[in-house]
């Protein structure tokens, strides 16, 4: 099967630099999986899982609290906002996140900002995929 | 003359100055090694960030509804200048190069009429402007109780000047630090956050993106991204500085106080031959005159 190379970034360090079959990625807008040769795009993440596959089977499973994709034919650049692996997530700092984001929206909620609203609202639903994908692991 | 003894004493006080001077450039040195391991770890991001931000930015900077973040205010009235400096001294002229390199432009922007505003970073500017500009500080960070910096830091203080961008408190964003050069070399540089300067596209990117969701929603997302991450290579390339700044001077403090000892023992055995032979002469005349 045709590979291409994946990179994934954090502000931190290059955490990935492979060939890769296969990456799926939570897009904005939907769960969004890239094959080799796909169109160029440019896609914001939102919080959730990213899974490699490479051989037929998924081979690295991380999380991500949102980012950045930009996918072209030949590669995919993944800009995390911050990675995890799946294996080194811990529940109780997740369930910790999501009390404080709802605590943060809730302050929001009366925020005239739409933007503001907005973006509480997602660090509310990048902390509940990261308890998610917490408890799944 | 100094007595014996209290040339002694100054030679034992060098000497555990140096051993002091000694150990600090080995702790610099470690830590310079995992600050420059650091800041090179994160420039993979930022070389990928500007990329997609050339491939973005061209298309939207033209359209009258384009970000703050990216076109500024309109305006060129107010000047925010975030100074980054070490939170602590012994480190040559490291902190003193950006503080005269701030003054300079603070002086310069003041010259043509515009109102300066000043957020610092690190303690050591906070103290070196406050003395001159005390009235145009605006706000004070600091991370000294921290050991390492972080993204999240960087994030903060990010997001402390677009809310001020936000609230238009100021036009033209100005960031000033000590770019690492290598260990040796770190010069104070001034550089532009907002209106962010554009990457040069290239001129073989001819490919055409789509945009999930649409241009002006990623690049919303992107432009405060891109601010942190500028702040935090800044941050990181303040760390690597101080600690190489550090390092050459502790370097060069040991070696004076080496000098130092030399010249003290020198002395200390001159005297001490002096006394010698001045007991001796006098025992000598002693015996004569008998």
């Amino acid at each position: 099967m045709a590979s291409f190379q994946l990179e994934l970034v954090s502000p931190e360090k290059l955490l990935l630099s492979r060939a890769v079959e296969m990456v799926v990625f939570p897009a904005a807008e939907g769960e969004m999986g890239v094959l080799a040769g796909h169109a160029p795009m440019i896609v914001s993440l939102r919080g959730g899982v990213i899974s490699v596959r490479e051989g037929g089977q998924v081979t690295e499973q991380l999380f991500v609290a949102g980012g950045f994709a930009e996918v072209a034919a030949d590669r995919v650049t993944i800009l995390a906002e911050e990675a995890t692996p799946l294996a080194n997530l811990s529940k109780s700092e997740a369930q910790l996140r999501l009390n404080e984001a709802e605590a943060a929206m809730a302050a929001a909620a009366n925020d005239a900002s739409m933007e503001k609203r907005e973006a509480a609202m997602a660090r509310v639903q990048s902390a509940r995929a990261m308890l998610d994908a917490a408890t799944a692991a | 003359m100094p007595s014996l003894k209290s040339l002694r004493l100054r030679i034992n006080s060098v000497k555990s100055t140096r051993k002091i001077t000694q150990a600090m450039k080995m702790v610099a040195a470690a830590k310079l090694r995992r600050a420059q391991s650091q800041a090179e770890a994160a420039r993979p991001y930022a070389d990928r960030m500007e990329r997609m931000l050339a491939s973005l930015g061209a298309s939207v900077a033209g359209s009258p509804d384009a970000p703050k973040l990216l076109v500024g205010t309109g305006a060129d009235k107010v000047h925010l200048l975030v100074v980054v400096t070490a939170e602590r001294g012994l480190c040559g002229g490291f902190n003193t190069n950006v503080g005269r390199f701030a003054r300079a432009q603070i002086r310069a922007l003041e010259a043509e009429g515009k109102t300066v505003k000043v957020l610092t970073v690190g303690r050591k500017g906070a103290v070196y402007l406050k003395r001159e500009f005390a009235n145009r500080i605006v706000e004070e960070v600091s991370f000294a109780n921290k050991k390492r910096i972080g993204f999240e830091d960087a994030a903060e203080v990010s997001a402390k000047i677009s809310e001020m961008l936000d609230s238009g408190q100021f036009d033209v964003c100005t960031l000033i630090y000590n770019r690492f050069r290598n260990v040796i070399s770190q010069t104070p540089v001034g550089q532009q956050l907002i209106p962010a300067p554009l990457p040069e596209v290239a001129a073989d990117s001819g490919a055409q993106y789509e945009f999930e969701p649409t241009e002006e929603e990623i690049l919303a997302r992107l432009l405060p991204q891109n601010l942190a991450i500028q702040i935090y290579r800044a941050l990181l390339d303040n760390a690597a500085g101080f600690y190489g700044s550090q390092m050459t001077a502790m370097d060069n403090a040991t070696r004076n106080a080496g000098e130092m000892i030399n010249k003290l023992t020198l002395n200390y055995n001159r005297t001490r031959q002096a006394n010698i032979t001045r007991e001796l002469i006098e025992i000598i005349s002693g015996a004569e005159a008998l």
